[in-house]
């Protein structure tokens, strides 16, 4: 694989990466015909992160030496963003960036072309890895919204760096509600502050859901996205479902695309903090098809299920094509991860905080159907 | 008990986020008094050691278009509230192009003091933020602890440099010592000392001038050269100068020797006190 990206659009990499970095660890790198896919899922695997840069974006791309498989590769995000750290350094003084691949060498080369000839190489080491992606479908989520991502910058601004997740959702008058999101436990002595934008529908493109409709995530990664999308000045595109189902936040334009898959909260206790009384509440759909033991522990369990579905691909057939899995995997066949431990595993914590997606795994016919059900979920209870 | 309160005007705006932002970087917690004609923030250190005290007042004509409140009863017509003032002072970080500010105590799932805001838009279309402070009102068996400090009988009462100078003389000094020695006398003398078993750092202020004393018949008797002195620790005094965002129209220090510092602060039409006890001279 060898392409080259000259002038902004340097920058406009850079920016990606920088907002992927807000997600993962490790940067998933996936050259395919339709271009350069950079991919990225947080540890607890409740967030997701894809962008697409068309053959276009580059002054040269080459997914593939001829005779050759297409290459993919897992690198660390903190050295690959390393190279693009600076932003202001990347504007002024790179003209060229030059980004290669190959069997032979071992690293991922990283060339940048600077102003008066000077030239950074950096050499990655990287992993093989498997294809990353996550089973959605935008086709499947009922609610849109879109709006430019000035006024969803603007509107997330009034909101503390620290808080974790928000609301979203429509309230009355088919005003759009972002509120800071308190999680229950929090009761009595140290309450904080609730923040709360309200904005009229005449600010969005495209507003279609119910009122009272609303979906809680995290605001750390929608902030990474959009910070790109204001840089590129591009309308991002919400796509839900029902709490619990994952978001999707989409950017597109003719040069790249990205996507944002995250986790939405669903909350068991009647919201508090509902955005009006019609709130429409989801009794967790995607359990019914789980074994027991597993099943139990959810339904006992305080659940913040955050929940997208997962799979990673193997072999070289075009990944990019989405498998039309639905996003909650029903009958649990295909889901089946030769990586997760099958479910009751003794000594594995109870999902008390639930914000996984599921990975799984197609190694489509050479699989065997419908074993025990694996561990979809971690235990992520990262913000104690 | 009910509040509710508005401004409209940009500069008043301003200044109320001026106000709030210095509240906020000097104490984590504040608690704000309202009463029909004032607003006070109430700074109070409870160190056992003795805590520094800052009294902050404005009058609430100067800044809000409306201004209604009822306190406990007729005869107690107040309201004493706990909150963090980071809170209210990011809140108000928000309203920078505001239309409208609205104020008021609600009780929504917890007691809290709502600030709405309604911004300007480019688009023209409505736009309102809205923070719901947690707040804690505060019984009335504990007013008694929040009253307006008297202001002692000053030894000697003298003007304040410019506290950005100061300010910066006292950081440097913070490195050597945290316990400052502050002199001062009525020919406008004003020394700022710190010393070590090595080092004795002074700075001398010379031609600040006094105000006219209160009680001439003590300055009568006293050398005018005569200095005062109060050992404070300069912990307590630094916050209160790095909050001073734009030079006072006043800054006036009391010193009573031996006992405390009164700082006496005058930005426009907020005025700001604040008492450091003193610590034992060596």
């Amino acid at each position: 694989m060898k392409c080259v990206v000259t002038g902004s659009n340097v920058k406009v990499l850079g920016k990606a990466v920088h907002s992927l970095s807000r997600i993962g660890d490790e940067l998933y790198l996936e050259p395919l015909d339709d271009g350069l896919s950079l991919r990225t899922v947080n540890s607890s695997r409740s967030a997701y992160a894809c962008f697409l840069f068309a053959p276009l974006f580059f002054q040269q791309y080459q997914p593939s030496t001829p005779g050759q498989d297409l290459l993919r590769c897992k690198i660390l995000m903190k050295s690959f963003l390393s190279i693009f750290r600076s932003l202001a350094m990347l504007e002024k003084t790179v003209e060229k960036c030059c980004i290669s691949l190959n069997d032979r060498s071992s690293c991922l080369v990283v060339q940048l072309h600077c102003k008066y000839g000077v030239r950074k190489t950096h050499n990655l080491s990287f992993q093989d890895c498997e294809s990353l992606q996550a089973v959605f479908n935008l086709a499947s989520c009922p609610h849109v919204l879109r709006a430019p991502a000035r006024i969803l910058g603007e509107a997330v601004l009034p909101f503390p760096p620290a808080l974790a997740e928000v609301t979203l959702g429509i309230g009355r008058g088919r005003r759009v509600i972002l509120r800071s999101y308190q999680e229950e436990e929090a009761e009595s002595t140290s309450k904080a502050m609730v923040t709360e934008m309200s904005i009229g529908e005449e600010d969005f493109q495209q507003l279609q859901a119910p009122e009272g409709m609303g979906i809680t995530f995290c605001l750390k990664e929608f902030r990474g996205l959009l910070s790109f999308a204001e840089s590129a000045n591009l309308p991002v595109s919400i796509h839900f479902d029902a709490p619990g189902r994952p978001a999707i936040f989409s950017i597109e334009d003719s040069l790249l695309d990205g996507h944002f898959v995250l986790a939405t909260l669903l909350e068991l206790d009647p919201p508090t903090q509902d955005l009006s009384s019609s709130k429409h509440h989801q009794p967790m759909p995607q359990l019914q098809s789980h074994s027991t033991p597993y099943q139990d522990n959810f339904a006992n369990d305080d659940i913040d299920s955050y929940m997208i579905a997962m799979e990673t691909t193997v072999g070289s057939e075009g990944s990019r094509a989405l498998p039309s899995v639905s996003l909650m995997p029903g009958p649990h066949s295909e889901e089946e991860d030769n990586e997760a431990e099958p479910s009751p595993v003794p000594g594995t914590p109870p999902p008390k905080k639930f914000r996984s997606l599921f990975f799984g795994s197609i190694l489509a016919p050479t699989h065997s159907p419908q074993g025990p059900s694996p561990v979809l979920a971690e235990d992520s209870d990262g913000e104690g | 008990m009910k509040f509710r309160a508005k401004i409209v005007d940009a500069a008043c705006l301003n200044h109320f986020t001026r106000v709030s932002n210095m509240i906020a970087k000097l104490a984590r917690t504040c608690t704000l008094r309202i009463s029909p004609e004032k607003l006070n923030f109430i700074l109070w250190d409870r160190q056992p050691s003795g805590g520094a005290s800052t009294w902050c007042e404005l009058e609430q004509e100067n800044f809000f278009s409306e201004f209604q409140m009822e306190g406990v009863s007729a005869e107690n017509n107040v309201i004493y509230l706990e909150l963090t003032s980071e809170n209210l002072s990011r809140a108000l970080k928000t309203a920078q192009n505001a239309r409208t500010l609205k104020i008021k105590l609600t009780n929504k799932h917890f007691p809290c003091l709502t600030v709405s805001i309604e911004l300007l838009s480019v688009s023209n279309s409505s736009r309102i933020v809205t923070h719901d402070i947690p707040i804690k009102v505060i019984p009335r068996k504990l007013w008694k602890d929040l009253q307006e400090p008297s202001v002692p009988d000053a030894d000697v009462s003298i003007y304040l440099p410019v506290l950005k100078t100061m300010k910066s003389v006292l950081e440097k000094m913070k490195n050597i010592s945290n316990h400052l020695v502050i002199e001062a006398n009525l020919n406008g003398e004003l020394n700022l000392k710190v010393e070590t078993e090595l080092v004795c750092v002074t700075t001398h202020f010379r031609d600040l001038g006094n105000p006219p004393l209160a009680s001439d018949d003590a300055s009568l008797d006293r050398d005018p050269a005569e200095m005062v002195a109060v050992l404070v620790d300069i912990r307590k005094l630094l916050p209160f100068l790095a909050g001073q965002q734009v030079n006072p129209t006043k800054a006036l220090c009391n010193v009573v020797a031996g006992r405390m510092v009164h700082l006496d602060v005058l930005h426009e039409d907020v005025s700001l006190q604040c008492f450091i006890p003193a610590l034992a001279l060596a």
